[in-house]
């Protein structure tokens, strides 16, 4: 296995030029939404929205202003699969369709995916959606065909603030420490690293920089594996099934004393034949 | 807000609606028959036969709705073979994996109990009524029953194995499910022969009055692991509305009542009986839909 690469995003720097998700469609070829017509959503200068399988970077605007306006300022952060080390969407899917590769990235082998959608409801991220052109599951595949040509992925090569960085995790890591140093010996003490270590989801090959909580990014606090659930609920369904069972057992015993007793007062009717 | 909220929306709409609420009466129909055959009397076998019938095209028509589903229906056999090697796809801690197989093996046990029962009333040769009696017949029986159970309750478990709201907020689902997937088959199977009044329908209902208890208790214990945080914006609605009408009042406390208290005459059978069904299948549309609305 070659090294595990990542992305480093910096928020602090990002200035929501959204050259990252322009390069992503392009070499992608990802189709425009709309038919490309001009759509607005009416959010900030966020027109895209969301991740979903024809947009695999999406920069987010969030406007932090206060009521009174007293304190006011923009966050944006361009968004992405996280490439999990404990990938949820691996984890549940029943056709192997999701795969790691030698860079420890997750991608979704389009040939094998049969759309069944379990992968989008297990990522606690929301970053997959069915293309509609190819109804196969997508998200960003961290560029694995130019990583295998020893290229940059094209989000990181077009960002122009160096907020996409790529590069080998342990590299990505201490430029991450160093940054967030940096920020709080001046004096930006929100800030904050996301997904940089193993506490979120085994580390995040995709991990972050925020200016804020995660929660305000839309970044749950405490991701989890969807399989924590798995022992219990099968452990309860099953405990059900033993407790149905032997309440039918039950039910049946009664019947036959009962048939016994009838046939003992000699009233016969017991024998139901069929 | 709750981390489940931060997730998308599978769209497991109508089609699985359909499936939970079929496969769970397959499954349970079957168990409900499997139960009857292993510890009953002879005089049970009309009714483990119609649990049979009932079984084997539920889980046709249960392969149908899974199929439908899919974005690449035609790709359907992934779910068990891998693509690329042509071995086994088999992953035990994706349900949905476990499920397509527990599904093909439900379907093959209750095709076998179907012919068994053809086969009993002569529609068959009778020799093949051994796959329904004697020891071939407890081997079918045993193991179509627990993989009924299965295919009643995986589905639950399924939607608990995710990050979504509601359902992977609680571990319950799959016991609910279940238990559901129990009454609604012995519903169903009390409204295709309510007209005898033989001791295995005084089981029955007496079973599935038992059974709607369960349910009420299971549901109450659901709604309380889920919590404020996530129970607000996902139920707090129309919703929670048609939970409580549809489920709780229609589909439990009224057949219970109508246990009791056979107000309708002859009709209180078959009546209880539709409301079980209604309520079965509006328990599955409440939860999925409410969640997929978040
Ligand atoms: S962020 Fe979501 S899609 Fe990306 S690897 Fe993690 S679980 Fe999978
Ligand atoms: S939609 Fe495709 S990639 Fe996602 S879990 Fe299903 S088969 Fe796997």
């Amino acid at each position: 296995m070659a090294e595990p690469m990542g992305f480093f995003t910096d928020t602090s720097v990002c200035i929501g030029c959204k050259a990252c998700e322009v390069a992503c469609k392009a070499w992608n070829q990802l189709p425009a939404r709309n038919g490309g017509k001009v759509q607005l959503s009416g959010i900030s200068y966020d027109n895209t929205v969301e991740l979903n399988g024809i947009q695999w970077r999406h920069v987010k605007f969030i406007e932090d202003f206060t009521p009174d306006r007293s304190t006011e300022r923009w966050l944006m952060m361009s968004d992405v699969c996280k490439h999990c080390v404990q990938a949820a969407c691996l984890e549940v899917c029943p056709t192997g369709a999701i795969i790691r590769t030698e860079f420890d990235t997750v991608v979704i082998q389009q040939n094998v995916c049969n759309g069944c959608r379990s992968c989008i409801a297990a990522c606690p991220f929301g970053v997959i959606e069915i293309n509609p052109e190819t109804n196969t599951a997508m998200k960003c595949t961290l560029c694995y065909d130019r990583l295998q040509a020893g290229m940059v992925p094209a989000c990181a090569q077009a960002c122009p603030t160096q907020s996409i960085q790529f590069g080998p995790i342990s590299e990505l890591r201490q430029r991450a420490q160093q940054r967030l140093e940096q920020l709080h010996a001046a004096g930006v003490m929100q800030a904050r690293l996301y997904g940089h270590d193993e506490s979120i989801l085994g580390g995040l090959n995709a991990f972050y920089l925020l200016l804020d909580e995660p929660g305000k990014y839309g970044l749950p606090a405490n991701p989890q594996l969807p399989s924590r659930n798995l022992a219990p609920s099968a452990a309860l369904s099953a405990a059900g099934a033993v407790a149905l069972g032997l309440l039918g057992l039950v039910g049946l015993r009664k019947q036959r004393m009962d048939r016994l007793a009838a046939e003992e007062r000699g009233q016969g009717e017991g024998s139901h034949a069929g | 807000m709750p981390d489940s909220f931060f997730t998308h929306a599978p769209e497991w709409r109508w089609w699985i609606v359909f499936y939970f609420f079929i496969g769970g009466i397959a499954g349970g129909a079957f168990a409900l028959a499997a139960l009857l055959r292993l510890f009953g009397q002879p005089g049970d076998r009309p009714i483990s036969r119609l649990g049979y019938y009932i079984a084997f095209p539920g889980s046709i028509i249960s392969g149908i709705l899974l199929i439908l589903d899919l974005k690449r229906p035609e790709r359907f056999w992934h779910m068990l073979i891998q693509s690329e090697t042509f071995r086994p796809a088999f992953k035990w801690w994706s349900p949905i994996s476990v499920g397509s197989w527990g599904l093909l093996a439900f379907g093959f046990f209750s095709f076998l109990a179907f012919v068994g029962a053809l086969a009993e009333i002569g529609w068959l040769p009778r020799g093949l009524s051994g796959l329904i009696q004697g020891r071939l017949g407890v081997a079918v029986n045993v193991l179509g029953g627990l993989s009924g159970f299965f295919l009643a309750g995986y589905t639950g478990v399924l939607l608990s194995t995710t990050n979504r709201p509601l359902w992977s907020d609680t571990v319950w689902l799959g016991l609910l499910f279940l238990v559901s997937g129990f009454s609604t088959g012995a519903a169903l199977l009390l409204l295709l022969s309510w007209r005898s009044n033989t001791p295995t329908i005084r089981w029955l209902k007496e079973l599935d009055t038992w059974t709607l208890m369960l349910e009420l208790v299971v549901l109450v214990i659901l709604l309380a692991s889920v919590g404020m945080a996530v129970l607000r914006p996902v139920l707090f609605n129309a919703w929670g509305v048609l939970l409580l009408v549809g489920v709780v009042l229609v589909g439990i406390l009224v057949p219970i009542a109508l246990h009791f208290r056979p107000v309708l005459g002859r009709l209180t059978v078959p009546s209880a009986a539709v409301l079980v069904l209604v309520g079965g299948f509006i328990l599955r549309v409440v939860m999925l839909l409410s969640s997929e609305a978040v």
